[in-house]
């Protein structure tokens, strides 16, 4: 474990070095917005990043809660099948929106279980918490980015740095609520602040879909998405868009890797100095 | 009295008789409102015919900055001599309580609300040119929804460092479609150029939804000290 991570490191190096290069020179420059569009290289792989960690906070919030009693576990499983069921099925009944194509719902069905499962599987109930930490702080840096990239392409294509739009202002507030989350965290005084944390992130995730639908009904001014939205993209630029996903994932992982690591150390260390001042209060009274 | 309903109601009525003696929450939320209403009278003509356009916004910014002050008390009053922890290690279901906590909350800020009404009428000129009724539907599921997870995050907020910050830090960012919804549906309702039944359905949904989740982890907040 502990050689795999300079060598996922230098590797993710290579493939971000690769990425950058294939974005900034190969992909070819775009017809109505020139060079100016490279910069989505960045935005929407941070986003989707962003998203990524955002839903694994979710679900490790919601296992940190059930999985102390059987019972609820159950539950929560139950749950989580059953939504990606459901998600998965309605494709095949529900005409669906304009602009969702029924591969992508389908497939974040899937991804709803085996994201869940996958966690349940490979983290104990108490490190859930580490999990839903460190997503929550590498994900709102990705997101950061997102609402930095966003203004700075936004200037000279839409001549503002600003609009409030579904998704700009829906983005805004995702930041917001784990930004609260994480001086919450920061700021606590409780003995189980990793469970008024957890809480938190269930009731922002629960938010978000209220935010979206809320703002939806403003006149939308984003570009729609170009994956799963029905719109066309030329092939190498698709190509050159997921390897930079691709290595975006990988950085992520990498960061989350070292952070945790760091996490799991620092407890370590905590309950180190709690055991030594419980050993050292009798000597000293003595 | 071992009944959760008696339970809450036990401690709503103890709430508001502690409230009517001491007028603490209504008299600080009550002159606070009026100074917002004051001073935003200053950064633009209250009386023009725009100021319908923003005076569901101000109307509601008002009420929120406002029940911040009597959500802040709601827990910190039971912290004095140890209650909450006589709460908790009691069989009283941790729901009734918190239903008790809520109602009462409605209860002050409903009252600050119709005490605060004709003023802002009376300094803003306002007259609803769509249907009035409806306002009394959107005051009553708006309030609750400011309350409900208002008193929620009350309670995560007393058990960090810095409370009374704390509280709109954590309860802003959630409340955000509320308050939309809130704010449109009364300019919607107040200029008359279109319907508000978008956003009372969203103010419903906003309702069962937080009201639920409220119910469900309102026990792992109280018992985490």
């Amino acid at each position: 474990m502990r050689r795999a991570f300079p060598i996922l490191g230098i590797l993710t190096a290579i493939l971000l070095s690769y990425a950058l290069y294939q974005a900034l020179v190969v992909a070819p420059t775009d017809a109505m917005q020139g060079e100016v569009y490279r910069i989505i290289y960045y935005h929407v792989p941070s986003a989707w990043t962003a998203m990524l960690m955002f839903f694994i906070n979710f679900i490790a919030s919601i296992q940190y809660l059930t999985r102390s009693d059987p019972k609820t576990d159950r539950i929560a499983s139950v749950g989580a099948v059953v939504v990606g069921l459901v998600l998965f099925v309605i494709p095949f009944f529900v005409k669906l929106p304009e602009g969702m194509r029924a591969s992508a719902v389908g497939t974040t069905g899937l991804l709803i279980v085996g994201i869940y499962f996958l966690i349940r599987k490979l983290f104990s109930p108490a490190d859930t918490d580490v999990l839903a930490l460190v997503s929550a702080e590498v994900g709102v840096v990705f997101c950061t980015i997102v609402l930095v990239t966003g203004p700075i392409w936004a200037r000279p294509v839409w001549g503002i740095w600003w609009t409030w739009d579904t998704r700009l202002t829906s983005t805004l507030i995702l930041w917001l609520i784990y930004v609260s989350y994480l001086m919450l965290r920061r700021f606590s005084s409780s003995g189980q602040t990793a469970s008024l944390a957890a809480a938190l992130a269930i009731f922002g995730a629960l938010d978000m879909p209220l935010v979206y639908f809320s703002i939806w009904f403003f006149r939308t001014q984003h570009p729609q998405p170009v994956l799963g939205g029905g719109g066309q993209i030329d092939p190498r630029m698709l190509h050159v868009w997921l390897l930079n996903f691709f290595a975006f994932l990988c950085f992520a992982y990498l960061v989350s890797w070292s952070r945790y690591r760091l996490e799991k150390l620092q407890r370590e260390v905590n309950e180190a100095h709690a055991f030594e001042s419980l050993k050292d209060v009798p000597r000293s009274a003595r | 009295m071992s009944r959760p309903s008696g339970i809450t109601r036990a401690t709503l009525l103890k709430d508001l008789r502690l409230e009517w003696r001491s007028k603490d929450a209504i008299n600080s939320m009550l002159f606070f409102s009026l100074l917002v209403v004051v001073v935003f009278s200053f950064s633009f003509d209250p009386v023009a015919e725009e100021s319908r356009h923003i005076a569901g916004g101000l109307i509601w910014v008002a009420f929120l900055f406002a029940a911040v002050v009597a959500l802040n008390q709601t827990w910190a009053r039971e912290l004095r001599n140890q209650v909450l922890d006589a709460y908790r290690v009691s069989p009283a279901p941790p729901n009734s309580l918190f239903l008790a906590k809520a109602l009462g909350n409605f209860v002050f800020v409903t009252v600050l609300e119709a005490l605060m009404t004709p003023l802002f009428i009376a300094f803003y000129r306002l007259r609803a040119l769509g249907p009035a009724w409806q306002l009394l539907v959107v005051a009553v599921l708006g309030t609750w929804a400011l309350v409900v997870n208002g008193t929620f995050f009350a309670a995560m907020s007393i058990r960090t460092r810095s409370r009374e910050i704390m509280l709109p830090l954590l309860l802003f960012p959630i409340s955000i479609p509320a308050i939309l919804a809130m704010v449109q549906a009364t300019t919607a309702i107040l200029t008359g150029e279109t319907g508000a039944r978008f956003y009372i359905v969203l103010l419903g949904t906003y309702d069962l939804m937080f009201t639920t989740s409220c119910l469900l982890l309102f026990e792992t907040v109280l018992n985490a000290e």
